[in-house]
């Protein structure tokens, strides 16, 4: 069982756990993951590693309540334990010799972007990073992007904070402005890094991606992520989950992304039924508290 | 003792074919002891018993044998436990008719003595009471690390446990025993048993650690800074093989790996009670003839497929499945196509697998393997229209671990190198199982386990 240590709240269906796993912080490195399972009979479900001390033993993910599993484990608190907490799993990223990076990071994406970031900002690595999402209240990471950065674009979708539009925008800027980068790293939705990775091609810049197939065992046992890169077939959990995002087939992972949408749905409503229930039960005892 | 003529087996109950095919429950539901009696009557007790030759760890099979058939079931169990330490998982899966039963004298006329069943039989009579946890000896206060908990791993941690040693298992998954909870289905092997062996072993001492990719969470280098002196590597060959035809990432397929761990181990079945679902469709191929191929074709059965169907390049003859699972494949409804090669697996606008494309084959010479070759009959291209293709094709060695273990000799293929006993080229570590045969048998895991428990033994107290 592991513990969570934390939470935090970063924005309306996003939310922060610090979790107690001394071993797997011990190993942990930027670019990796865990797969977790809240209880007996759960899904195992990947996250990002988003941060990580190995003195404290502590290592920090960040999640989007997307369905059940995510939505479950936004209901659990400080203190709850979690039956399973795997990791830490993938391949480690390394920039050897990088002096210039771009990092673009959309909606929960920055998540994920930021450990590679701070990597790269204490090996004295120039940094500039663009991060956006839909609206003000759905950004996260922007103080910690700012400590790591030396330069940020916080971009909204509604104009609601910082430019109006995608962080795409501001990409395609600085590349037709002719700024020059060692590498580019896009994480964000499939489609994002699409878009991202169309932009950089032309010129030329290795341009990052982290993917995020559907994942069992996250060992490279089962082949259910596997995705295909420059038209080789890889098993995102041990060979990724970052690639090079100019030979990665998009479409196929979008596709791949969308086997289980009716089960997923059957799950949600199910676990929003019984949901809903605890909280009108809730409300009755309330109501039954202010009459008495 | 009283002689049993009779040339057939005495039959085993088994649930009818037309209820177990939608249902995940044991198959064959074991002797009562009047039956194990009348087919222990079956052996002639021979002074020179082949079936011991046949065996890969020589149970003692006519002395257990004789022992059933005085009804004294504890000394059965007893000496079968002499050198199987799963009896009640190989009396289920081991391929009888490859080993004991093949080189039986009474086979020659009829059938052999059900050897498999009455080790069954005996094991079963043993769990119903309540397994006894030996007496342990003192602790030798030596620690030594298992990675994995397959047959090899848990027969191993348990031999070491028996003799004094600290020992821990590693597992990779949630839940410990590795093939036997996410590949061999319930109803081949309910995994009730398999949590008895992992208990039994828990009693004797040994810790088990679910949770930990070892090479990602601690190396072999961390298990001896940490104090372990000996380490025992019992991986598997988990890595799935696809067929490297266009199509196979089209949603619908799947390898049998992740068919049956989503099944098994996520117990699929019970979605939406349970979390992690499954897509299985009206019509569903399985591509392979080995017993993988037959539990995930029994799987999609019960899973609700329609029809079901076996695409195996080679012929009955050659199919390396166990004749017993064949012939309960066969009796379910399963449908085989014998002499198909799938060429490319078909999709929608969507990505939905909607068909394979398959070609037929005939025999021709016999190859490496001694098998004779398949080779395609030209212009003999067809469309199945299926829904699901689960592909089991075999596997190999997972390279996590052994990429991350410095001083490990490999063989060609990838599997770790040990000798007769499972020391590797590394000192101190040991390796035994599929990770050092490539996909086997359980008995031979078993098997591989006890030889490197003895040699850890042996090993360890000459150091000190
Ligand atoms: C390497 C990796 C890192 C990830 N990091 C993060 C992260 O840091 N924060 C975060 O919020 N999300 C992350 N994800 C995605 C996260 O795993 C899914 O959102 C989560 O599994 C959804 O589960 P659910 O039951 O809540 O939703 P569901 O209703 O099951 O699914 C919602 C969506 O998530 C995808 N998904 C479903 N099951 C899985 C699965 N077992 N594995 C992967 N994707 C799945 C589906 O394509 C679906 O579109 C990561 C995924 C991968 C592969
Ligand atoms: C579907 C199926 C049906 C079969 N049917 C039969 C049958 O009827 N009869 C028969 O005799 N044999 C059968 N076999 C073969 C038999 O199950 C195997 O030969 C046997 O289980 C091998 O045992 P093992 O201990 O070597 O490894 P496994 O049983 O494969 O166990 C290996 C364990 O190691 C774990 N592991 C892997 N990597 C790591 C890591 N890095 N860190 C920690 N843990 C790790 C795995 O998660 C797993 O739990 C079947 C196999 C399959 C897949
Ligand atoms: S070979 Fe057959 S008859 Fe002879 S001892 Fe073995 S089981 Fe009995
Ligand atoms: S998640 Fe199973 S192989 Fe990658």
């Amino acid at each position: 069982m592991f513990k969570i240590l934390e939470r935090k709240d970063l924005a309306p269906s996003i939310k922060l756990f610090v979790m107690d796993a001394p071993l797997v912080a011990k190993k942990a490195r930027p670019g990796q993951f865990v797969i977790l399972r809240i209880r007996e009979g759960g899904e195992r479900i990947p996250l990002t590693i988003a941060d990580y001390d190995a003195e404290k033993g502590t290592v920090t993910v960040v999640f989007q309540e997307v369905g059940k599993t995510t939505r479950e484990l936004g209901t659990m608190k400080a203190g709850d334990l979690l039956q399973d907490f795997v990791g830490p799993l993938g391949v480690p990223v390394e920039f050897p010799h990088h002096k210039k990076v771009l990092g673009v990071g959309g909606g929960l994406g920055v998540a994920p972007l930021y450990p590679k970031l701070k990597m790269l900002h204490e090996q004295g690595v120039e940094v500039v990073s663009i991060i956006g999402a839909k609206t003000a209240d759905m950004l996260i990471f922007e103080d910690e992007m700012k400590a790591v950065s030396d330069r940020l674009y916080v971009c909204t979708d509604d104009g609601s904070k910082g430019r109006h539009g995608f962080v795409t925008v501001v990409l395609k800027e600085l590349l037709e402005q002719g700024e020059k980068f060692d590498e580019i790293i896009i994480i964000g939705p499939p489609i994002l890094m699409k878009i991202g990775a169309d932009i950089t091609r032309p010129y030329g810049i290795p341009t990052m991606v982290s993917l995020n197939p559907i994942m069992v065992d996250g060992t490279g046992m089962c082949g259910g992520c596997r995705v295909s890169v420059g038209g080789e077939t890889r098993f995102a959990c041990v060979d990724g989950p970052a690639f090079d995002g100019h030979k990665v087939d998009f479409d196929e992972l979008m596709k791949r992304l969308a086997t289980y949408r009716d089960e997923e749905k059957i799950s949600a409503d199910r676990f929003q039924e019984a949901h809903e229930c605890k909280l009108t039960g809730k409300i009755k005892e309330a109501e039954r508290d202010a009459a008495e | 003792m009283p002689l049993n003529k009779s040339k057939k087996k005495t039959p085993m109950p088994a649930q009818k074919p037309e209820v177990r095919r939608r249902n995940f429950n044991e198959v064959a539901l074991g002797y009562t002891q009047e039956d194990a009696v009348n087919e222990a009557q079956r052996c002639l007790q021979c002074k020179k018993p082949g079936c011991v030759q046949g065996c890969p760890v020589q149970v003692q099979i006519p002395r257990f044998i004789k022992l059933i058939a005085e009804r004294d079931f504890d000394g059965a169990i007893k000496v079968i436990k002499e050198t199987n330490s799963l009896p009640a998982v190989c009396g289920r899966v081991c391929p009888q008719e490859e080993q004991c039963e093949q080189k039986c004298v009474v086979g020659k006329m009829g059938e052999p003595v059900a050897i498999g069943r009455l080790e069954r039989f005996a094991a079963d009579w043993e769990r119903a009471k309540g397994v006894k946890t030996p007496e342990l000896p003192e602790k030798l206060g030596k620690k030594v690390a298992v990675i994995g908990s397959g047959p090899a791993s848990l027969t191993c941690a348990g031999d070491l446990a028996k003799l004094g040693y600290d020992v821990t298992v590693f597992e990779a998954f949630h839940k410990p025993g590795g093939v036997l909870v996410y590949g061999i289905p319930e109803f081949r092997l309910p995994k009730a048993i398999v949590q008895e062996e992992v208990d039994f072993i828990k009693k004797l001492g040994v810790e088990v650690k679910t949770d930990m990719v070892m090479g990602k969470v601690l190396t072999v280098d961390d298990l001896f800074d940490m104090g372990y002196e000996a380490v025992f590597i019992g991986t598997g060959a988990g890595l799935p093989k696809f067929m490297g035809i266009p199509g196979e990432n089209y949603l619908g397929v799947y390898s049998a790996n992740e068919f049956l761990t989503r099944i098994n181990l996520m117990r699929a079945y019970s979605f939406p009670e349970t979390d992690t679902p499954i897509k299985v469709g009206k019509k569903v191929a399985v591509v392979g003839g080995g017993n993988v191929a037959m539990d995930s074709a029994r799987s999609a059965l019960r899973m609700g497929a329609e029809e079901v169907h076996i695409v195996y390049r080679r012929s009955e003859e050659e199919m390396p499945a166990r004749q017993e699972e064949f012939e309960n494949a066969k009796e379910e409804g399963i449908i085989f196509d014998f002499l198909t090669n799938p060429v490319r697996i078909l999709g929608d606008e969507k990505g939905w697998v909607k068909g394979i494309e398959c070609i037929r084959m005939e025999l021709g010479e016999p190859d490496a393997s001694g098998r004779r070759r398949p080779v395609p009959v030209k212009g003999s291209e067809f469309t199945m229209e299926v829904d699901t293709v689960v592909i089991a094709i075999g596997t190999g060695p997972n390279p996590l671990l052994i990429k991350a273990t410095e001083g490990l000799e490999l063989t060609k293929y990838g599997y770790i190198a040990a000798d007769e006993n499972g020391r590797t080229s590394r000192e101190g570590v040991w390796a035994g199982g599929d990770i050092v045969t490539g996909a086997a048998t359980v008995i031979l895991a078993m098997g591989a386990g006890k030889k490197a428990a003895a040699s850890i033994h042996e090993y360890l107290q000459s150091k000190k």
